[in-house]
Protein backbone atom coordinates (compact mmCIF):
# COMPACT_ATOMS: atom_id res chain seq x y z
CA UNK A 1 0.00 0.00 0.00
CA UNK A 2 1.78 3.17 -1.13
CA UNK A 3 1.80 5.93 1.45
CA UNK A 4 1.38 9.37 -0.05
CA UNK A 5 2.09 12.34 2.16
CA UNK A 6 0.70 15.41 0.39
CA UNK A 7 2.02 18.15 2.71
CA UNK A 8 5.54 16.66 2.56
CA UNK A 9 5.12 15.73 -1.13
CA UNK A 10 6.44 12.25 -0.58
CA UNK A 11 5.41 8.84 -1.77
CA UNK A 12 6.69 5.68 -0.11
CA UNK A 13 6.31 2.21 -1.63
CA UNK A 14 7.27 -1.24 -0.38
CA UNK A 15 9.13 -3.79 -2.47
CA UNK A 16 9.76 -7.31 -1.21
CA UNK A 17 12.54 -9.60 -2.43
CA UNK A 18 11.31 -13.19 -2.28
CA UNK A 19 12.86 -16.50 -3.19
CA UNK A 20 14.49 -19.67 -1.91
CA UNK A 21 17.12 -19.66 0.85
CA UNK A 22 20.67 -18.68 -0.17
CA UNK A 23 19.41 -17.42 -3.53
CA UNK A 24 20.86 -13.91 -3.14
CA UNK A 25 18.03 -11.71 -1.85
CA UNK A 26 20.14 -10.14 0.88
CA UNK A 27 23.05 -9.82 -1.57
CA UNK A 28 20.81 -7.79 -3.92
CA UNK A 29 20.02 -5.37 -1.12
CA UNK A 30 23.64 -5.20 0.00
CA UNK A 31 24.73 -4.31 -3.53
CA UNK A 32 22.09 -1.59 -3.85
CA UNK A 33 23.17 -0.24 -0.47
CA UNK A 34 26.86 -0.25 -1.41
CA UNK A 35 26.34 1.45 -4.76
CA UNK A 36 23.83 4.10 -3.76
CA UNK A 37 24.81 7.61 -2.82
CA UNK A 38 24.59 7.81 1.02
CA UNK A 39 22.31 10.83 0.68
CA UNK A 40 19.81 8.75 -1.26
CA UNK A 41 19.58 5.90 1.20
CA UNK A 42 19.15 5.20 4.88
CA UNK A 43 20.78 2.54 7.02
CA UNK A 44 20.39 -1.08 6.04
CA UNK A 45 19.00 -3.30 8.76
CA UNK A 46 19.57 -7.05 8.72
CA UNK A 47 17.85 -9.19 11.28
CA UNK A 48 19.97 -12.28 10.78
CA UNK A 49 21.19 -15.33 12.67
CA UNK A 50 24.77 -15.65 13.91
CA UNK A 51 25.60 -17.41 10.68
CA UNK A 52 24.25 -14.51 8.60
CA UNK A 53 21.09 -16.23 7.48
CA UNK A 54 18.13 -13.86 7.33
CA UNK A 55 16.02 -14.47 10.43
CA UNK A 56 13.20 -11.97 10.01
CA UNK A 57 13.98 -9.45 7.29
CA UNK A 58 16.49 -7.09 5.72
CA UNK A 59 15.40 -3.52 5.24
CA UNK A 60 16.83 -0.79 3.04
CA UNK A 61 15.17 2.61 2.57
CA UNK A 62 16.01 4.23 -0.75
CA UNK A 63 15.20 7.55 -2.42
CA UNK A 64 14.89 7.35 -6.21
CA UNK A 65 14.58 11.05 -6.89
CA UNK A 66 11.67 13.36 -7.63
CA UNK A 67 8.78 13.21 -10.02
CA UNK A 68 7.22 16.64 -10.47
CA UNK A 69 8.20 17.67 -6.96
CA UNK A 70 7.15 14.37 -5.38
CA UNK A 71 9.97 12.59 -3.58
CA UNK A 72 9.79 8.90 -4.39
CA UNK A 73 10.94 6.59 -1.63
CA UNK A 74 11.17 2.84 -1.78
CA UNK A 75 11.45 0.54 1.18
CA UNK A 76 13.18 -2.66 0.11
CA UNK A 77 12.62 -5.73 2.24
CA UNK A 78 13.89 -9.26 1.86
CA UNK A 79 12.24 -12.26 3.45
CA UNK A 80 13.97 -15.20 5.12
CA UNK A 81 14.13 -17.85 2.40
CA UNK A 82 14.40 -20.94 4.55
CA UNK A 83 11.23 -23.01 4.40
CA UNK A 84 10.54 -23.05 8.14
CA UNK A 85 10.38 -19.25 8.41
CA UNK A 86 7.05 -19.14 6.62
CA UNK A 87 5.23 -17.26 9.38
CA UNK A 88 7.76 -14.42 9.11
CA UNK A 89 7.52 -14.32 5.31
CA UNK A 90 3.78 -13.76 5.53
CA UNK A 91 4.28 -10.79 7.85
CA UNK A 92 6.81 -9.14 5.53
CA UNK A 93 4.40 -9.36 2.60
CA UNK A 94 1.84 -7.17 4.35
CA UNK A 95 1.30 -3.92 2.52
CA UNK A 96 3.60 -4.94 -0.34
CA UNK A 97 3.51 -2.88 -3.55
CA UNK A 98 5.85 -4.93 -5.71
CA UNK A 99 7.70 -8.24 -5.59
CA UNK A 100 11.08 -9.33 -6.93
CA UNK A 101 11.51 -13.08 -7.10
CA UNK A 102 15.21 -13.94 -6.84
CA UNK A 103 15.60 -17.40 -8.35
CA UNK A 104 18.71 -19.48 -7.75
CA UNK A 105 19.98 -20.58 -11.18
CA UNK A 106 21.83 -23.62 -9.88
CA UNK A 107 20.44 -26.79 -11.45
CA UNK A 108 19.87 -28.51 -8.12
CA UNK A 109 17.90 -25.52 -6.76
CA UNK A 110 15.12 -25.74 -9.33
CA UNK A 111 12.81 -27.53 -6.93
CA UNK A 112 13.51 -24.98 -4.19
CA UNK A 113 12.69 -22.21 -6.70
CA UNK A 114 9.40 -23.80 -7.65
CA UNK A 115 8.47 -24.39 -4.03
CA UNK A 116 9.26 -20.79 -3.12
CA UNK A 117 7.33 -19.39 -6.11
CA UNK A 118 4.30 -21.44 -5.11
CA UNK A 119 4.73 -20.32 -1.50
CA UNK A 120 4.80 -16.68 -2.69
CA UNK A 121 1.52 -17.09 -4.56
CA UNK A 122 -0.16 -18.74 -1.56
CA UNK A 123 1.13 -16.25 1.00
CA UNK A 124 0.10 -13.29 -1.17
CA UNK A 125 -3.36 -14.77 -1.62
CA UNK A 126 -3.67 -15.09 2.15
CA UNK A 127 -3.11 -11.33 2.40
CA UNK A 128 -5.67 -10.73 -0.35
CA UNK A 129 -3.21 -10.14 -3.21
CA UNK A 130 -3.14 -11.84 -6.60
CA UNK A 131 0.41 -12.38 -7.86
CA UNK A 132 -0.85 -11.90 -11.43
CA UNK A 133 -2.11 -8.41 -10.59
CA UNK A 134 0.70 -6.86 -8.61
CA UNK A 135 4.00 -5.48 -9.95
CA UNK A 136 6.26 -8.51 -10.24
CA UNK A 137 9.65 -9.23 -11.79
CA UNK A 138 11.89 -12.28 -11.74
CA UNK A 139 15.65 -12.37 -11.44
CA UNK A 140 17.74 -15.42 -12.35
CA UNK A 141 20.72 -15.04 -10.07
CA UNK A 142 24.18 -16.64 -9.96
CA UNK A 143 24.58 -16.70 -13.76
CA UNK A 144 28.38 -16.70 -13.31
CA UNK A 145 28.44 -20.14 -11.73
CA UNK A 146 28.90 -23.49 -13.47
CA UNK A 147 26.02 -25.98 -13.09
CA UNK A 148 23.35 -23.40 -13.78
CA UNK A 149 20.14 -24.23 -15.60
CA UNK A 150 19.62 -22.53 -18.98
CA UNK A 151 17.63 -19.30 -18.71
CA UNK A 152 15.04 -20.70 -21.14
CA UNK A 153 14.36 -23.57 -18.77
CA UNK A 154 14.16 -21.31 -15.69
CA UNK A 155 11.87 -18.98 -17.57
CA UNK A 156 9.60 -21.80 -18.71
CA UNK A 157 9.27 -23.14 -15.17
CA UNK A 158 9.17 -19.94 -13.15
CA UNK A 159 7.72 -17.34 -15.46
CA UNK A 160 4.57 -18.74 -17.06
CA UNK A 161 2.89 -15.30 -17.04
CA UNK A 162 5.81 -13.62 -18.86
CA UNK A 163 6.64 -10.88 -16.39
CA UNK A 164 9.91 -8.95 -16.89
CA UNK A 165 12.88 -11.19 -16.15
CA UNK A 166 16.58 -10.48 -15.66
CA UNK A 167 19.79 -12.45 -15.52
CA UNK A 168 21.98 -11.45 -12.61
CA UNK A 169 25.13 -11.95 -10.64
CA UNK A 170 24.14 -10.17 -7.45
CA UNK A 171 27.59 -10.36 -5.81
CA UNK A 172 29.09 -8.27 -8.61
CA UNK A 173 25.94 -6.26 -9.25
CA UNK A 174 25.09 -7.56 -12.71
CA UNK A 175 21.36 -7.14 -13.24
CA UNK A 176 20.70 -5.84 -9.72
CA UNK A 177 19.66 -2.30 -10.62
CA UNK A 178 17.89 -3.41 -13.81
CA UNK A 179 15.71 -5.65 -11.67
CA UNK A 180 15.02 -2.92 -9.13
CA UNK A 181 14.22 -0.31 -11.76
CA UNK A 182 11.81 -2.64 -13.54
CA UNK A 183 9.77 -3.34 -10.45
CA UNK A 184 9.90 0.28 -9.21
CA UNK A 185 8.62 1.49 -12.56
CA UNK A 186 5.71 -0.94 -12.48
CA UNK A 187 4.86 0.18 -8.94
CA UNK A 188 4.87 3.89 -9.86
CA UNK A 189 2.77 3.25 -12.95
CA UNK A 190 0.23 1.52 -10.74
CA UNK A 191 0.23 4.40 -8.29
CA UNK A 192 -0.26 6.86 -11.13
CA UNK A 193 -3.30 4.92 -12.29
CA UNK A 194 -4.65 5.08 -8.75
CA UNK A 195 -4.79 1.29 -8.45
CA UNK B 1 -6.48 -4.42 -1.68
CA UNK B 2 -3.55 -2.24 -2.53
CA UNK B 3 -5.42 0.90 -1.63
CA UNK B 4 -3.21 3.95 -1.23
CA UNK B 5 -3.02 5.82 2.03
CA UNK B 6 -3.06 9.53 1.34
CA UNK B 7 -2.11 12.00 4.05
CA UNK B 8 -3.70 15.43 3.64
CA UNK B 9 -2.37 18.69 5.05
CA UNK B 10 -5.22 19.20 7.56
CA UNK B 11 -4.95 15.77 9.10
CA UNK B 12 -1.15 15.88 9.02
CA UNK B 13 -1.23 19.06 11.04
CA UNK B 14 -3.76 17.63 13.49
CA UNK B 15 -1.68 14.46 13.91
CA UNK B 16 1.51 16.41 14.46
CA UNK B 17 -0.14 18.58 17.08
CA UNK B 18 -1.46 15.50 18.95
CA UNK B 19 2.07 14.03 18.91
CA UNK B 20 3.59 17.31 20.11
CA UNK B 21 1.08 17.58 22.93
CA UNK B 22 1.64 13.94 23.94
CA UNK B 23 5.40 14.51 24.06
CA UNK B 24 4.89 17.39 26.50
CA UNK B 25 2.12 15.91 28.64
CA UNK B 26 3.78 12.50 29.00
CA UNK B 27 7.21 14.02 29.65
CA UNK B 28 8.41 11.86 26.79
CA UNK B 29 11.66 12.19 24.87
CA UNK B 30 10.17 11.26 21.53
CA UNK B 31 6.81 10.30 20.07
CA UNK B 32 6.44 8.52 16.73
CA UNK B 33 3.44 7.54 14.70
CA UNK B 34 4.10 4.70 12.29
CA UNK B 35 1.97 2.97 9.67
CA UNK B 36 1.54 -0.79 10.25
CA UNK B 37 3.50 -1.30 7.03
CA UNK B 38 6.52 0.41 8.56
CA UNK B 39 6.25 3.91 7.14
CA UNK B 40 6.82 6.87 9.42
CA UNK B 41 3.79 9.15 9.55
CA UNK B 42 4.83 11.77 12.11
CA UNK B 43 7.33 12.34 14.87
CA UNK B 44 7.82 14.77 17.70
CA UNK B 45 10.47 15.54 20.32
CA UNK B 46 14.21 14.89 20.27
CA UNK B 47 14.37 12.94 17.01
CA UNK B 48 17.73 14.29 15.78
CA UNK B 49 19.83 11.41 17.09
CA UNK B 50 17.42 8.67 16.09
CA UNK B 51 17.28 6.87 12.74
CA UNK B 52 13.54 7.40 12.38
CA UNK B 53 13.16 5.35 9.18
CA UNK B 54 14.76 2.28 10.77
CA UNK B 55 12.79 2.78 13.94
CA UNK B 56 9.54 2.85 11.96
CA UNK B 57 10.37 -0.31 10.04
CA UNK B 58 11.48 -2.25 13.12
CA UNK B 59 8.47 -1.12 15.13
CA UNK B 60 6.15 -2.39 12.41
CA UNK B 61 8.10 -5.66 12.29
CA UNK B 62 7.82 -5.93 16.05
CA UNK B 63 4.07 -5.33 16.00
CA UNK B 64 3.64 -7.77 13.11
CA UNK B 65 5.58 -10.50 14.91
CA UNK B 66 3.72 -9.90 18.16
CA UNK B 67 0.43 -9.96 16.28
CA UNK B 68 1.44 -13.32 14.83
CA UNK B 69 2.15 -14.59 18.35
CA UNK B 70 -1.22 -13.28 19.55
CA UNK B 71 -3.06 -15.20 16.85
CA UNK B 72 -1.17 -18.39 17.75
CA UNK B 73 -2.61 -18.27 21.25
CA UNK B 74 -6.07 -17.17 20.16
CA UNK B 75 -5.84 -13.42 20.80
CA UNK B 76 -6.78 -10.88 18.14
CA UNK B 77 -3.73 -8.71 18.85
CA UNK B 78 -1.65 -7.42 21.73
CA UNK B 79 -2.53 -3.76 21.62
CA UNK B 80 0.25 -2.56 23.95
CA UNK B 81 3.95 -3.49 24.10
CA UNK B 82 6.39 -2.18 26.65
CA UNK B 83 10.17 -2.50 26.47
CA UNK B 84 12.12 -1.46 29.54
CA UNK B 85 15.72 -0.34 29.12
CA UNK B 86 18.38 0.83 31.55
CA UNK B 87 17.73 4.48 30.70
CA UNK B 88 15.10 4.67 28.02
CA UNK B 89 11.87 2.77 27.66
CA UNK B 90 9.61 2.13 24.69
CA UNK B 91 5.83 2.15 24.92
CA UNK B 92 4.19 0.89 21.73
CA UNK B 93 0.46 0.79 21.13
CA UNK B 94 -1.86 0.19 18.21
CA UNK B 95 -4.28 3.00 17.32
CA UNK B 96 -7.41 2.56 15.22
CA UNK B 97 -6.19 -0.93 14.28
CA UNK B 98 -3.90 0.47 11.65
CA UNK B 99 -1.26 2.80 13.04
CA UNK B 100 1.33 2.39 15.75
CA UNK B 101 2.06 4.99 18.42
CA UNK B 102 5.57 4.81 19.88
CA UNK B 103 6.60 6.76 22.98
CA UNK B 104 10.21 6.83 24.15
CA UNK B 105 10.62 8.02 27.72
CA UNK B 106 13.12 7.91 30.59
CA UNK B 107 13.09 8.33 34.39
CA UNK B 108 11.62 11.83 34.08
CA UNK B 109 8.32 10.14 33.27
CA UNK B 110 6.64 6.91 34.34
CA UNK B 111 4.81 4.05 32.69
CA UNK B 112 1.59 5.08 34.43
CA UNK B 113 1.74 8.63 33.14
CA UNK B 114 2.62 7.49 29.61
CA UNK B 115 -0.25 5.00 29.54
CA UNK B 116 -2.69 7.64 30.73
CA UNK B 117 -1.61 10.23 28.14
CA UNK B 118 -1.38 7.67 25.35
CA UNK B 119 -4.97 6.66 25.99
CA UNK B 120 -6.19 10.21 25.52
CA UNK B 121 -4.01 10.81 22.45
CA UNK B 122 -5.17 7.53 20.92
CA UNK B 123 -8.78 8.61 21.05
CA UNK B 124 -7.94 11.82 19.20
CA UNK B 125 -5.80 10.00 16.65
CA UNK B 126 -8.56 7.46 16.08
CA UNK B 127 -10.89 10.27 15.08
CA UNK B 128 -8.33 11.82 12.74
CA UNK B 129 -7.73 8.53 10.94
CA UNK B 130 -11.45 7.97 10.62
CA UNK B 131 -11.69 11.41 8.97
CA UNK B 132 -8.79 10.53 6.67
CA UNK B 133 -10.44 7.32 5.59
CA UNK B 134 -13.67 9.13 4.82
CA UNK B 135 -11.77 11.69 2.79
CA UNK B 136 -10.16 8.91 0.75
CA UNK B 137 -13.56 7.39 0.04
CA UNK B 138 -15.00 10.63 -1.34
CA UNK B 139 -15.38 11.05 -5.10
CA UNK B 140 -12.34 12.91 -6.37
CA UNK B 141 -10.32 11.46 -3.52
CA UNK B 142 -8.36 9.45 -6.09
CA UNK B 143 -4.64 9.39 -6.72
CA UNK B 144 -2.98 12.80 -6.37
CA UNK B 145 -0.33 11.18 -8.53
CA UNK B 146 -2.69 10.95 -11.49
CA UNK B 147 -1.36 13.96 -13.40
CA UNK B 148 2.06 12.36 -13.65
CA UNK B 149 2.86 10.91 -17.05
CA UNK B 150 4.58 7.70 -18.11
CA UNK B 151 7.36 9.89 -19.40
CA UNK B 152 7.90 11.38 -15.93
CA UNK B 153 8.32 7.89 -14.57
CA UNK B 154 10.73 6.97 -17.39
CA UNK B 155 12.78 10.07 -16.68
CA UNK B 156 13.28 8.97 -13.09
CA UNK B 157 15.17 5.96 -14.36
CA UNK B 158 17.19 7.50 -17.15
CA UNK B 159 20.65 8.42 -15.95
Amino acid sequence: MPFINLPLREITCKIVYYGPGLGGKTTNLQYVYAKTNPEARGNMISLATETDRTLFFDFLPLGLGEIRGFKTRFHLYSVPGQVFYDASRKLILRGVDGVVFVADSLVDRMEANLESAENLRINLAEQGYDLDKIPYVIQYNKRDLPNVAPVEELSRELNPTRVPEFEAVAVTGVGVFDTLKAVAKQVLTKVKNGE
Amino acid sequence: MNQQMVMHADEFQRITSVCDRLTGEANANVVFLVDKNGQLIASSGATEDIDTTSLASLTAGNIAATGGLAKLIGEREFSILFHEGEKDNLHISIVAQRVILVVIFDARSSLGLVRLRVKKASEELHQIFTDLEQKGALPGGGSPFAEITDEDIDNLFSE
